[in-house]
């Protein structure tokens, strides 16, 4: 260093996360919201005493199982030929079934393309979004009859919406309205890991804080996009993001389906009753590939894999109701025969969906049609019509 | 009652109108609440209409009609401004894989009644992205509406319709024509006005016809003008709206007078002008005297001001367009 020039000294974060990776350990256990342990042991935590009642505590195994086997039985379809792709969501069950059940009636989801657990919650024919998967649709419904918006593929570009639809819900006098039983509505953005590097992300945030919307983010780390791990995408622990936007954020143990509803519930609260937006992140793993076109194999290594089927949302609530009695085997056996019922319902009518008429690719583009498309619907039809009647 | 105003003033009472119409209008974008915007379009409407209705938004075009698009299936009728055409890029993706699909994936169940208001083209002694012409990039995309407004009178009709329409429409803004005045006449009914998605013969003529849209319609018809005195009878469509095209009125025009001149500041290289060109080919082909041309910007980036009067198609060129439709 030339003489006079000032010292600066620099300490950069470490990247614990890529060390512990490269040398083959399983990342220590973040700091994070937990009211079930992977025992299935209830743990008491200052911020978030929540009481479920025993028949609630079957409910969320319910839901888990269900979800479950409707995703498993969805990742079958398209093995055998019946689904074009799938996006499973096998491992992160207890995050979706824990926000998605925090949310009151009126509240707003916007999902991403793997919201098969919280669409369920919702009360939603799960056959609904599995037009799009078969490529008979392109997964469409009314948002505002499901209080679920469609599947969102881009990725993050959802966050804004939800966060313009908290917006007008805040526009509509919809926010601070009396206690936790009043109509005040929140709003709940769903989105992954990677998302979280994207622009749009990043200006969701920005404008929910500035303009005070009711929002939740609800981020699940299943860290993996695609194959590429949490580090390539982050340097901090990503709710830790949330304080340089000036609003809260919480890391909640994503596999437990107890504390993912606590935390969401309260942030969703929080925001009905005009305290602004919050930032989740559900600490979590994606069990499965990124979708069925994808081979993690390539990418991770097993025992990793090994160590979080360890802290499987699913088993450690059945561990609890066995523990505290508040379950016998034929329970158990009436939801697996549930889940099961459900899934065989799902299949028959996946199976019977029709292929749309083609014609129909010319409608809704616009909503009062257009001279252009009716001209190329009917030379199409004339095309088509040509060909009857001969050997082709 | 007419009343002479500029075009700017013309957008803006027309936006005040339509918030007065709706109250689920509501405007947002950058500078335009207490500045009134960079062009002061929205000049005075925060004051009257409050805060919550004509929003300042932070500095990010995607978070506008991102949350734009959450607004509409709240039940909203936003309308965005975007700063300036080289501005909209940031947005592109939203406006694009969003707002234009929205309906059709939603099978007719989400209208996204968006209004994205963009000032457009050069002639503003401006430094770059300031003076883009991107109207193709969104006619090409199916699912959105275009237009552009070339006059006071259309600007004060054309964006009250578009604000009414229940498609997303991008709404493009002749800015260096902002300042030019024209009849008014703000107390014809709405319903009364010229349909939006019309092109319209402005002034008629035999001997070929030039379609020009935004800023180049009034370049247009200074040719007619100097033509005419040199004998020659040019038609002149304002083409208006530009996806859907409404070419019906311009085909006609071409039966006629066989010649043809199309003229915009964006480069010709794929652009709406290639589009166009083939379909009066189409229609037009034993009518026509000579080929369709062009007369576009340069196929560069938009140059340095000092000479983007080079760049941008003027008087001279079109007239030297329809001499030479004259030799084939």
């Amino acid at each position: 260093m030339a003489k006079g020039e000032p010292s600066v000294a620099t300490k950069r974060p470490e990247d614990k996360t890529a060390r512990a990776r490269a040398s083959g350990d399983p990342p220590a256990e973040p700091e994070f919201v937990q009211l079930l342990t992977p025992d299935g042991d209830r743990v008491e935590h200052p911020d978030y005493a929540v009481d479920f009642t025993d028949e609630e505590y079957r409910g969320l195994y319910r839901d888990l199982v269900i979800v479950r086997k409707l995703d498993a039985e969805a990742t079958a379809l398209q093995r055998q030929g019946e689904l074009g792709i799938w996006a499973s969501l096998l491992g992160q069950e207890a995050a979706q079934v824990g926000s998605g059940r925090a949310l009151r009636e009126q509240d707003m989801a916007f999902p991403t393309y793997r919201e098969h657990g919280v669409l369920y919650c919702r009360g939603i024919d799960p056959i609904m979004p599995l037009g799009l998967f078969r490529g008979v649709d392109q997964g469409g419904w009314d948002p505002n009859e499901f209080k679920f918006n469609m599947y969102t593929i881009v990725i993050g570009a959802q966050t804004l919406h939800a966060t313009g639809y908290a917006m007008g819900v805040a526009l509509d006098g919809k926010v601070g309205n009396g206690g936790p039983d009043s109509d005040s509505e929140a709003v709940i953005a769903y989105f992954g890991d990677g998302a979280s590097a994207q622009g749009d992300v990043n200006e969701a945030f920005v404008w929910a804080t500035v303009f005070n919307a009711p929002i939740v983010f609800f981020c699940q780390n299943n860290q993996y996009a695609i194959s590429q791990p949490i580090e390539r995408q982050t340097r901090v622990p990503l709710y830790q993001r949330a304080a340089g936007f000036g609003f809260p954020g919480i890391r909640v143990d994503g596999n437990d389906v107890l504390a993912s509803y606590a935390v969401t519930r309260a942030a969703l609260d929080d925001a009905r009753h005009g305290q602004g937006p919050s930032l989740i992140e559900a600490y979590t793993y994606r069990m499965g590939a990124h979708t069925t076109s994808d081979d993690p194999t390539r990418y991770r290594i097993a025992s990793e894999v090994d160590a979080w089927q360890a802290k499987d949302p699913i088993k450690r609530v059945r561990l609890y109701l066995e523990k505290q009695e508040l379950a016998d085997d034929g329970f158990f056996a009436d939801v697996d025969a549930q889940a099961q019922r459900e899934a065989v319902h799902l299949r028959e009518r996946v199976l019977s969906m029709p292929n749309p008429d083609p014609a129909q690719m010319f409608d809704n583009v616009y909503a009062h049609g257009s001279p252009l498309l009716d001209s190329e619907r009917a030379e199409f039809a004339e095309y088509v019509a040509s060909f009857e009647g001969s050997a082709h | 009652m007419a009343e002479t105003l500029t075009l700017g003033k013309a957008l803006n009472i027309g936006l005040r109108r339509a918030m007065e119409r709706d109250p689920k209008v509501i405007l947002m974008g950058e500078d335009i609440g207490k500045l009134g915007g960079v062009f002061r379009i929205t000049d005075g409407l925060q004051k009257d209409f409050g805060d919550p209705r004509v929003i300042d938004t932070p500095l990010a075009e995607s978070g506008i009609i991102g949350t734009a698009v959450g607004l509409a299936i709240r039940g909203y009728r936003p309308v965005c401004e975007i700063q300036f055409d080289g501005f909209v890029y940031p947005a592109f993706d939203q406006i694009v894989s969003q707002v234009a699909k929205m309906h059709y994936r939603s099978q007719g169940k989400v209208r996204l009644p968006i209004v994205i208001r963009i000032p457009f083209g050069g002639g503003i002694g401006a430094v770059e992205h300031h003076s883009e012409s991107p109207e193709a990039y969104f006619s090409h995309t199916a699912g959105l509406k275009v237009v552009a407004c070339a006059n006071p009178a259309d600007a004060y009709t054309m964006i009250q319709q578009a604000i009414e329409s229940d498609d997303p429409i991008v709404f493009f803004e002749p800015k260096r024509r902002y300042w030019e005045k024209g009849e008014v006449d703000t107390d014809a009914p709405l319903s009364d006005a010229y349909p939006l998605h019309a092109s319209r013969v402005i002034r008629e003529g035999q001997d070929a016809t030039v379609l020009a849209y935004g800023p180049m319609v009034r370049t247009a018809l200074d040719a007619a003008t100097a033509a005419a005195e040199d004998g020659r009878s040019l038609e002149v469509v304002d083409l208006r709206t530009l996806s859907p095209l409404d070419l019906g009125p311009v085909f006609d025009s071409v039966r006629r007078t066989g010649r043809c001149v199309v003229v915009h500041e964006a480069p010709s290289n794929v652009g709406l002008g290639a589009e166009i060109v083939a379909r009066i080919t189409q229609e037009c082909f034993y009518s026509l005297e000579a080929p369709v041309l062009r007369v576009t910007g340069f196929n560069t980036p938009y140059p340095a001001a000092r000479v983007e009067e080079e760049f941008l198609p003027d008087l001279d060129r079109v007239l030297d367009a329809v001499d030479r439709t004259y030799g084939w």
